[in-house]
Order: structure tokens, then sequence, then C-alpha cells
């Protein structure tokens, strides 16, 4: 077997959350994900991913960042720097959107949530944070009656994610979660801990994301995991979260995001107000490429025959290359191969065969619409 | 086929493969520390077409071994001609990790020189050797 397999962190070096010693007391594997020594899997990626699908998982994604954005000019300053409609956010509503180059390349994907009138909070990924900080602040100099603040170190956050999460919050807080609709949140307190409860989540499951301060981010930690017990959940790690994403179409940046590929390409056209009434940057270019058509287009594929698709890999179609994946693997939960990636000089219907070129190899494929998982309504 | 738990009797690859020999007949499989860095098995490539009609180089790569994480090759310790595959691997890779020196075994071999298993670790080198590296 070659040596470069699952390598484990060992850089004294990189940024630990304040759930640190309750992964290693559990026995996590622990690896480098940008700049932070985090848990990769507990028990095992495909147990996680399975107690997520059937019950609940417990992440810590407390690495992740927070920015308030506060003021008379903190809408105006939001409309401007995403292409989402800030504007039509009530109190304690969300929503998904991307900060962007003015050549309409995304710099970050993003959620902001209106805590108020004048109150928001912006949340960014880990690897991305001082980044998107650089951004805002720049962005803010020229902005009249706005406040910005960079809270990521001080902002604790964990996620209960899967069809019991509700059932195993509630008994810890008054706040009715069952009243909190999907991309709203309610200030509240689970377990006693203040908390901002969020019905958001990365895995297609039901779920809360819980904001709290970072030194009350254990205390939270060990009520949930205690809580959930009797139902079976589990901590969850870094390897889950990326398979249900995976299942659920979502983006990760890094992959099917980056500085090359704008919003409309990654099929997040529903996250794009062009005609919102306020221009942000990267318009131009997002209205330029509609009208000239997309360089490129996220597809979803699934292999017809067995093989591990992964990131990187070539996407062929009559012996030409055609694009690539940014995404793949072993779905748990459908029980087949899939990836996502790009296409850029062919046929994009679901339905249309392809192959993937693994090592050496053409594997044949299909295009598959997004996502490749839904979670049953009751 | 054997299933072993114990791996006292196998002999063990720097590469982390082990080797039972019975007579003349190796079996391969990969070590239960390899499995574990590994992490869960969700798909193998091995030779399955090739059973009875192949040469095996001793060091040669055989096939692959992929876990969600990531990809990795395998090489034989021992050189000799390709007797069986196990088919079972074909829908189940989890057996990898769950057996890895039982129902997880991979391949075996009629060897052409056992004498190459003498350069092989034995169970306690090996240990110590996985005791080094992490």
């Amino acid at each position: 077997m070659s040596a470069d397999s699952a390598a484990g962190a060992s850089s004294a070096s990189l940024l630990r959350t304040p759930l640190f010693e309750r992964h290693r007391a559990l026995t996590a594997r622990l690896v480098e994900f940008s700049g932070w020594e985090m848990p990769v899997q507990y028990s095992g990626i495909l147990d996680e991913h399975r107690a997520v699908r059937e019950r609940a998982g417990l992440f810590d994604v407390c690495h992740m960042g927070e920015f308030r954005v506060e003021g008379d000019g903190a809408l105006d300053f939001l409309q401007r720097l995403v292409p989402n409609n800030v504007a039509r956010l009530a109190d304690n509503q969300a929503l998904y959107s991307q900060i962007l180059r003015p050549d309409g390349g995304t710099l970050d994907d993003l959620i902001i949530y209106r805590l108020g009138d004048g109150r928001y909070m912006i949340v960014v990924n880990a690897g991305t944070m001082q980044k998107d900080w650089a951004w805002f602040s720049e962005h803010a100099a020229s902005a009249d009656q706005l406040t910005l603040t960079n809270i990521s170190a001080e902002t604790g956050l964990i996620a209960l994610q899967g069809p019991r999460a509700l059932a195993i919050i509630q008994p810890l807080t008054e706040t009715p979660l069952a009243d909190i609709a999907y991309y709203h949140c309610q200030p509240g307190a689970v377990a006693g801990i203040p908390c901002i409860i969020s019905r958001t989540g990365y895995t297609g499951e039901d779920g809360f994301e819980l904001y709290c301060a970072a030194e009350q981010a254990g205390g939270l930690w060990d009520a949930l995991l205690g809580a959930g017990k009797a139902e079976g959940l589990l901590p969850a790690g870094l390897g889950a979260r990326d398979t249900l994403r995976l299942e659920a179409g979502y983006c990760l940046y890094g992959h099917e995001l980056t500085e090359e590929i704008t919003p409309l390409e990654a099929g997040l056209g529903w996250t794009v107000k062009l005609d919102k009434g306020v221009d942000f940057i990267g318009r131009d270019a997002l209205v330029a490429e509609k009208a000239q058509g997309l360089r490129r287009k996220l597809v979803g594929v699934e292999l017809t025959e067995r093989g591990v698709p992964r990131a990187e890999y070539q996407i062929t179609q009559q012996g030409e290359t055609v694009g690539a994946l940014t995404s793949g693997g072993m779905a748990p939960t459908l029980g087949k191969p899939i990836g996502m990636g790009y296409i850029t000089s062919g046929e994009t219907t679901p339905g249309a065969t392809v192959a993937i070129e693994i090592r050496g190899k053409s594997i044949p494929a299909v295009i598959a619409p997004l996502p490749f998982y839904k979670r049953p309504r009751s | 086929m054997a299933t072993d738990d114990q791996p006292a009797n196998l002999k063990f690859a720097p590469t982390h493969e082990w080797v039972r020999l019975d007579g003349d007949i190796a079996t391969i499989g990969i070590s239960h520390f390899a499995q574990e860095e590994l992490g869960d098995v969700v798909f193998l490539d091995l030779p399955w077409d090739d059973a009875g009609e192949r040469a095996v180089q001793a060091g040669s790569h055989f096939g692959d071994v992929e876990s969600v994480k990531a990809t990795s090759e395998l090489f034989a310790p021992v050189g000799g001609a390709l007797v069986s595959v196990n088919e079972a691997l074909r829908d189940q890779p989890e057996l990898v990790n769950r057996s890895p020196y039982g129902d997880g075994w991979m391949l075996t071999l009629r060897v052409s020189d056992p004498s190459e298993l003498d350069k092989l670790m034995d169970a306690d080198a090996y240990a110590a050797f996985t005791n080094e590296s992490h």
C-alpha cells in the first residue's frame, strides 16, 4: 500500500476550536483543514453519515468565520457586496449568497442573517475568513453609518443535523423549534446557554446550527451530546460533512466555487438578483455572461460502472475531454459513485452519457440532475 | 478460506501488505494498521479477471484500494502465479476493514520463491515498524 493515505495532523501551529480536547477525548482522527486541526471522523465516516441521515449527527463548525455588520448604512453596504437581495430579509431571516470579484468570480459563499433593523451577521468559510474580512473592511472604508466587527474568535458554532435533531434539542430550550422555518432563526437559549438558533445546515437533512459565545461552546456540545444519546446522536466529522453535502448537491468553496467560477456557472442563479435595483460588485460581468452564454456549467455525474470518481478527474464525451470533476466519491446513502464537476464544451443534459477517466481507464457515467439526494418529506 | 485473525504467523511488507504461506500458496491482504489508516474502504480494484492466468512479480502494483478519503496502491509482497482473487470484495469492500486478516484477504499466489518471505517483517518487527512511524 502506498504511504500517502490519510495523514494525521502533526503541526503545532494549527488553530484549534474550543471543542478540540473533546475531539481528542473521543479519539477522533484529526487532520489539517484550512489551517485548523479538525476531526475528520470519530467512529467512521460511513457510520457518521448514516447517523445523520437516519437519526442525527453533531458537528463542530466553530472554525467558520462570523462578522457583524451594523448601522443605518448596513443594508446598502451589503446590497452592493452580494448578488442576492438582502432587502427582502425580515428580522430573523437568512439568505445564502456570495461575494464576487468585479469579473464575477466567487471570493466566497456565505450566509447573511438579518438579526434586526440595521443588524446583520455574516457567516463565512473558515479558509477564506481572512480574505473575506479584508474585502469587507476595504469596502467599508468608503461606506457611511456602518460598524463592522469580526466576531469569529468569540463565536462558537455547533450543527446538529438529522431527522431527530428537533426532538433532541427541544427539551433543552423553551423556544418552540417547530416555529422556526427553514433559513430563519431565533435568539434563545439551549441548555441555559444563550445562542442564535438557526434552522440551516449543510447536510440535506433537517437540523439546526447554534451560534453561541466561544467559551460556552464546550458546555453546549456536552449538553447536546448527552441529550441526544438516547436518540443515537453521534459526533460527526468533516469526512461525513463532505459525503453528506455531496449527496445533497451543495457547492463547497474551493471545489465547485472558486475565484475563477461565477455563481451562474455553479447553478446558483437562483441566488443572483440582477434586477434587485442595486449595482453589486460583479453585476456587469454576470449580465455579460448571461448574454454571451455560460463558459462552463456545473453538472452532477453518476458512474454506471464501478469506480470512485474524485476531484480533478477528467470528464470525456466520445473520447474528448469536455470538463473535469470538482468533487466525487461513493455516495453512502445512494449506494452509487457520484461526482460534481464542470463541463466546458459538451452535452450537459441529464441522461447524457459521459465517461470519467480513472487511472487511465474510461469509466462510463451519465449526467445526473442535482441534488442526488432529497430528504423524505413527512 | 481461513479466517485466522491472529497475525502471529504472518509476514509483513513495509507497504503494509501481509502474507500467510500454506505450503506453496501465499494469501495476501493488507494489515489492520493499513485499514485503520485508510478509514472506510469503499472500493477495490483487483485483478479479478486474471486469476489463473498471470504471473505477479514481487513488489509489483497489483491493484488499488479506495477509502472515502484516499486511494492507495497495493504491492505484492512476494511473487508467483495468481491463483485466486477474493470475489467478495467486489460488493463488500468493508470486509477489508472488518476482517483484514480473514474475510478481507485479497489474493492467493502459488509462490515461485518461498525464500522471498525471509525479506519480510514478522509480526513483532511490523508492530515496531508501525509504532515508529506514528
